[in-house]
């Protein structure tokens, strides 16, 4: 692990991830700030993934269930090379596959998402398909923690220890902010760590910023074949990266002017 | 004729599911079972004595399970979902929509207990709005079989198709007609007689109601073509212009709301391709009640005499 060039990486996904939303003139970017740390210690060090081929049988499985945050993801598989970078300057524009919500159609994204609650029950698929079939893939699920109020999650939190899904991690990006309100006060999780220990889940919690401590805790979690289901509780900050968005509400919608859009370029360069 | 129509017993469609999924399963390991907590009333039990491994009880959380079939697709297994019909489409249509329609996977979505006949557990569990609910959406499959022999061969052949589907039973026994071990043919409808005089199209139990109500027909003459519109989407659109080409009116009967069911689909034909009078057997934008499955047939105008009527209807309409 080369902390150095995993925060370089992080660095162009928020640049990359910043130019797709100004030029569409799209939304969500605080959202793809809070988890580009996360993405580049994945893509860098973590998944078992090969731009080349990015229907590899044995591939690791990143289900983005957050998918209104998908320019940051776009941003880091154009990156790694999964497609030519020129083709995210498509990305909300008439006719593009880059849709502003995750697109099954990009290669190296395994589904549409946008509508919440959708991801991880899929992610239970997919780790229940590789314990049947014996394949060694991991399966890891990032979610937002807004999204923890769609019921459909807990229906899966329930389940999976009962299947004993130990080739599953799910990653919450915890920016502590929704659509249109903190998450304390809009439905608080708190005590969230006790939430998913009684649900019997093995919970590790990072400063989801720290690159060296996501690498760690995401690479154990990986390993850890114990017949328990992963969950990793990121806290994050909305926006990191540029001090006018970071923990503002504002910038889960806004799109950035021009103004915005070069002071942002300029912080993060 | 019609009357040449021989019953062969009485068998509920969820049965010709049970030892449809067990056939389907000797032949393809990569079919496999999901349940709701509801493996007896959809008859898993064959299957999941001889193949326990390709089981999984996702207990009483239908969203987790359309997701979890999803995902075990991309693993390249064939996930048949179980549970009653309401519980599998209004109750879970988001995950469809969009974890399985909008991204192609090859998930069956399987549900007992459809219509009024599931009887007695009354308007909670009756859906008659779930054929309208999977047609609209792109790329699924609707398939609604008659009988046991049927809903049989159906449950094998989706397992050969691949794509999305809707697979429609019921749970009452019912007359099992059609023979045993027959072909499915996905989107081709089934012609039971030939007549000149008047089509009626039905699907699901009312396929039976639909031959009681043609036997009278033809005692009085009149010429009926039945057909079994076993697949509403795709639907047989060539086979249904022939037919009503040939006769000119037509009676559509199903266990659904008319508003958004087999009647609609039909009636979309006739407008587009050949206009003719159409009258509809189906609820009538209603919810169900509990009682016995015969009884609520009667009450919701769902009976061998409405078909008639209708029938009668059409025919006049036909002449003006």
């Amino acid at each position: 692990m080369d902390a150095k060039s995993t925060t370089y990486l992080a660095g162009e996904i928020r640049k990359t991830a910043l130019s797709m939303v100004y030029e569409a003139k799209s939304s969500h970017i605080g959202g793809a700030f809070s988890m580009a740390d996360i993405l580049a210690v994945l893509y860098e060090d973590v998944l078992h993934v090969d731009p080349s081929e990015p229907k590899m049988v044995d591939r690791d499985r990143l289900l983005l269930s957050k998918g209104h945050a998908c320019s940051a993801l776009y941003a880091v598989l154009g990156l790694k090379g999964f497609f030519p970078m020129e083709s995210l300057a498509s990305y909300g524009q008439d006719g593009s596959s880059f849709l502003t919500h995750i697109s099954h159609y990009i290669p190296g994204v395994e589904i549409s998402a946008g509508s919440l609650g959708h991801g991880l029950p899929i992610a239970c698929g997919l780790a229940l398909a590789a314990k049947r079939k014996a394949r060694p893939w991991t399966t890891f699920c990032l979610m937002s923690d807004g999204e923890l109020d769609e019921g459909s999650n807990w229906e899966s939190f329930l389940l999976a220890p009962q299947l004993g899904l130990d080739n599953l991690v799910v990653i919450i990006d915890y920016n502590k902010i929704q659509s249109l309100g903190f998450v304390k006060d809009v439905i608080d999780l708190e005590p969230l760590i006790q939430k998913f220990e009684a649900f019997k889940w093995e919970v590790f919690t990072i400063d989801g910023h720290e690159i060296q401590e996501i690498y760690t805790t995401l690479s154990s979690a990986k390993a850890a074949r114990n017949g328990v289901p992963k969950v990793v509780i990121a806290h994050t900050v909305k926006g990191k990266g540029v001090d006018f968005m970071e923990n503002k509400l504002l910038w889960h919608y806004k799109s950035p002017n021009a103004t915005e859009y070069q002071q942002a370029l300029g912080q993060l360069d | 004729m019609l009357k040449d129509i021989v019953v062969l017993n009485e068998k509920e469609t969820r049965g010709g599911f049970g030892e449809g999924i067990l056939e389907a399963g000797r032949k393809n390991p990569n079919v496999v079972a999901l349940t709701a907590d509801l493996l007896g009333s959809m008859k898993l039990q064959a299957f999941i004595k001889e193949f326990p491994e390709r089981f999984v009880q996702v207990g009483i959380a239908e969203a987790n399970m359309i997701g979890i079939a999803a995902g075990l697709t991309i693993g390249g297994k064939i996930p048949y979902t179980t549970t009653f019909a309401n519980f599998s489409t209004g109750r879970v249509y988001d995950q469809i929509r969009q974890s399985v329609a909008y991204s192609g996977k090859n998930v069956k979505i399987c549900a007992s207990h459809a219509g009024l006949t599931l009887g007695e557990d009354g308007a909670t569990h009756q859906i008659l709005e779930d054929i309208g609910l999977m047609k609209m959406l792109p790329g699924m499959t609707v398939i609604v079989p008659c009988d046991f022999n049927q809903t049989k061969a159906a449950t094998i052949a989706i397992s050969e198709y691949e794509g999305p589907v809707y697979l429609r039973f019921g749970r009452p026994k019912w007359p099992n007609f059609t023979p045993e071990n027959q072909p499915f043919e996905i989107g081709k409808a089934q012609f039971l007689s030939e007549g000149k005089d008047i089509s009626i199209f039905a699907c699901g139990h009312m396929v039976w109601k639909a031959i009681e109500a043609g036997r009278i027909l033809e005692e009085k003459g009149v010429s009926v073509e039945v057909v079994n519109i076993h697949t509403i989407k795709p639907l047989d659109v060539e086979g249904i212009l022939k037919s009503i080409q040939k006769t000119g009116c037509a009676v559509t009967a199903e266990e659904h709301n008319i508003i958004g069911g087999l009647g609609d689909s039909v009636a979309q034909v006739a407008a587009r391709h050949f206009p003719i009078p159409i009258e509809y057997v189906g609820t009538n934008d209603t919810f169900g009640e509990s009682g016995k499955p015969e009884d609520l047939l009667v009450k919701y105008g769902l009976d061998t005499p409405n078909i008639l009527a209708a029938a009668e209807k059409a025919l006049i309409r036909k002449k003006h």
